[in-house]
């Protein structure tokens, strides 16, 4: 299946109810005329809805409201592009091996991801290592150990209570001597407000940088599309202390639409750069607004 | 846990107070801003709408308009409404007799079904049960042998069937249960999505073979407008018996649980609150509604101090203080029973007025630690007699310690003034029989 057809996959379910409510919008408002105050008002909770939240959402109505005449479906699609397209992925060129830090609070998916991010990494050509740098979380390392497996990845681990930033150190090292191009490492999940644990992701950045220079060369923030307005928290917190460069959204093969994702890079200028669509190995995609808004608001299947 | 939500609510209503008389006009402003923020802390916009309507109903009443305190009246009406969402379900586990009681716990992947599965157990025991844990996740790579691991440092039991079938292996834990006399099951399953409908079958039969008598679905409190879907298709398919709110000590504000009681009509009947295998208590709706609208969460400020303070140590204190022999060890032991009542951000968190003003990442529970350690840099005779720290022991201590020497002087300080405090106070209490002359006249 094409890139686009799984994406379309994943994305089916999240966009059936939510583009039947935004047909029927655009139908009841008059074909190419201004929309009204009551379909601005139903197109806002309808974004509120897909949990683009309540600022980013009145920004794009107040913009769709101004704008005047047009076909309302590609107005909201134009906006959502416009914030989408303000948050553009850097992929610089830096030498080997690259360190990917992969963070993100409990439960949204950093150990999966790390495992399809090193599986597509080795099915492009590069020979990646994986850091199981989740020293906390009961049986988190036999967790990454099998992916690392399915992939055909090696793995440096550590045990049960090992400090994290002595792996991740170990690890780089590892890469070097092992001549390899990239480093995932799975770090513990950690809410945000917690300034212990953050505290511990700064000192494994800190500790990357000594054992690579310019490490960690990306920071992957991990979202969860359930996940609703504390998304914003949650990346704002985890770029402070980490740096992040970067958004994986996990889980967009449910009924969430992972609207917050659209207000994160509104508000904070973070790329979103994969989003996790599936369970399988391969179910992790590179993101691409186009094909994001377009599988949203696509009417046939 | 949802001092967000808390802190927009407290800035409506303290602008509220200023207002002499409530008009019409003011009412209105106020419901704007409590549908910004309910909306911001991802409540179902239907359900907010709904709330602000009934809200305005009542709020725009004569008898509230007329009132002397209309402020307090708003006030009162969005507590009562709030609460009225909530409903009035017991929280904690169904009373069955059925003995093994099973209980299945079911969610999405990650909102954290198998921490709380361990999490139940160590609550179970607390009430004099004997649970026994099962997973059913044959799925996720290691998932079987997280729990096993959470068991055993949770001294819980951990049934270890050795198939690969989820229905099979609930089964066997039942019978195990039985056998060995273990009052309660409680089966963790794999994550999975509402719309899966292989897994969701999967539960199905599940729930068929061990007749459970809780269904519980664990949700995380930072879910967004699809909870109310998700939840409300694992009732539709399952009959969820209540929601496990989980991971409620972050700053999520969680109005996802307002919408899934009101919309799915489950009630929330446990709160996860932490990390620790004790941080999980039973819901209640009461307290989160106080907490919202700034009236703080003293009962559960109580009964941590309840749990955290050992009654010996109180009464032997007290004596000393009436004695006026108060020590630096006494100081500590004080520090460490605050320690034991949770982070510290936590227990300010419940302090009525303070919890809004006070973001959570600013309180340095450092700090206790670090006095804790001053304290234990010092020997036997320092801590009994402070009063003999010259310059050279406080700087040997601040190096003991890993501390400052201001840091050394700083407690020392504080030491000081707290005995002069307490001399104080025991000293009224010697004299007993005087203040109570003293006081007689006033009572006439």
């Amino acid at each position: 299946m094409s890139i686009v057809g799984r994406l379309r996959e994943g994305l089916r379910r999240t966009a059936e109810r939510w583009t039947g409510r935004l047909e029927r919008l655009t139908r009841s408002s008059a074909a190419g005329g201004s929309p009204g105050a009551e379909t601005l008002e139903a197109l806002e909770e309808l974004l509120i809805e897909a949990d683009v939240g309540v600022s980013t959402a009145a920004r794009i109505v107040a913009r769709i409201g101004d704008d005047g005449a047009g076909d309302l479906r590609a107005r909201v699609r134009t906006e959502i592009l416009g914030v989408l397209a303000g948050a553009a992925a850097p992929a610089a060129e830096v030498p080997a091996p690259r360190v990917v830090l992969v963070v993100g609070v409990n439960g949204t998916g950093k150990t999966t991801t790390v495992g399809k991010l090193a599986h597509r990494c080795r099915l492009e050509g590069e020979t990646p290592l994986i850091c199981a740098a989740d020293t906390f979380r009961a049986a988190a390392v036999e967790q990454i150990a099998v992916w690392a497996e399915r992939a055909s990845v090696d793995i440096v681990r550590a045990g049960d209570g090992a400090d994290p930033a002595s792996v991740v150190f170990d690890s780089i090292s590892a890469a070097r001597a092992r001549g390899r191009d990239v480093v995932f490492v799975d770090t513990a999940g950690r809410l945000h407000t917690r300034a212990d644990l953050m505290g511990e992701l700064a000192k494994i950045r800190r500790v990357a940088g000594r054992a690579a220079s310019g490490a960690p060369h990306e920071v992957l923030l991990v979202i969860d599309a359930t996940v609703g307005q504390n998304g914003i928290a949650q990346a704002r917190r985890f770029m402070e202390t980490a740096g992040v460069t970067g958004i994986v959204l996990t889980k967009l093969d449910g009924t969430a639409k992972g609207g917050v994702a659209v207000a994160i890079a509104g508000e904070l200028g973070v790329p979103i750069r994969y989003v996790g669509v599936g369970e399988g190995i391969d179910d992790l995609l590179p993101f691409s607004a186009e094909d994001y808004v377009a599988a949203l608001f696509e009417k046939a299947w | 846990m949802f001092q967000v939500l808390g802190s927009r609510l407290q800035d409506v209503f303290g602008s509220l107070r200023r207002e002499v008389r409530l008009t019409p006009e003011t009412v209105e402003r106020t419901l704007r801003e409590i549908r910004l923020a309910l909306l911001e802390a991802d409540v179902n916009f239907k359900v907010v709408k709904a709330f602000v309507d009934r809200v305005r109903d009542r709020a725009t009443e004569r008898k509230v308009l007329d009132s002397l305190t209309p402020s307090q009246q708003v006030v009162a009406i969005v507590r009562d409404e709030l609460l009225k969402l909530f409903g009035d379900s017991p929280a904690g586990l169904s009373t069955a007799a059925e003995r093994p009681q099973v209980v299945l716990l079911v969610g999405l992947q990650g909102s954290g079904k198998t921490t709380t599965t361990a999490k139940l157990g160590r609550w179970l025991v607390g009430q004099g049960r004997h649970p026994l844990l099962v997973s059913t996740d044959v799925r996720r790579p290691a998932a079987i042998e997280q729990l096993a691991v959470l068991g055993r440092d949770a001294e819980l039991r951990v049934h270890e069937g050795g198939t690969g079938d989820p229905v099979r292996r609930a089964a066997s834990a039942v019978s195990e249960a039985r056998k060995l006399g273990f009052d309660v099951v409680l089966v963790d399953t794999a994550g999975r999505l509402h719309v899966d409908d292989e897994l969701m079958q999967e539960i199905v039969a599940i729930r068929e073979a061990v007749e459970p008598s809780d269904l519980l679905f664990v949700a995380d409190a930072m879910t967004g407008q699809d909870a109310v879907r998700s939840a409300g298709e694992f009732n539709h398919r399952l009959g969820v018996t209540g929601v496990v709110l989980t991971k409620l000590d972050g700053d999520a504000r969680g109005g996802a649980a307002l919408s899934v009681v009101s919309v799915v009509g489950v009630p929330v009947v446990f709160a996860a609150t932490g990390e620790r295998m004790n941080d999980l208590e039973p819901f209640r709706p009461e307290r989160l509604v106080s907490r919202l609208l700034g009236l703080g969460d003293v009962l559960s400020l109580v009964e941590r101090a309840e749990q955290a303070i050992d009654r010996d140590d109180a009464v032997s204190m007290a004596t000393r203080i009436r004695r006026n022999e108060i020590t630096l060890d006494d100081l500590k032991q004080q520090m460490r029973a605050v320690g034991r009542m949770g982070p510290l951000n936590q227990v300010l968190g419940m302090i009525p007025g303070l919890g809004s003003r006070m973001p959570a990442a600013d309180v340095d529970a450092g700090a206790l630690t670090r006095m804790v350690a001053i304290i234990d840099s010092m020997t036997a005779h320092e801590r009994r007699n402070p009063t003999v720290m010259n310059g050279s022991r406080r700087r040997r201590v601040a190096r003991g310690s890993g501390t400052t020497v201001q840091e050394v002087n700083r407690l020392l300080r504080q030491f000081a003034q707290m005995r002069k405090v307490l001399k104080s106070v025991g000293g009224t209490s010697r004299r007993k029989g005087k203040r109570r002359r003293m006081a007689l006249p006033a009572m006439r």
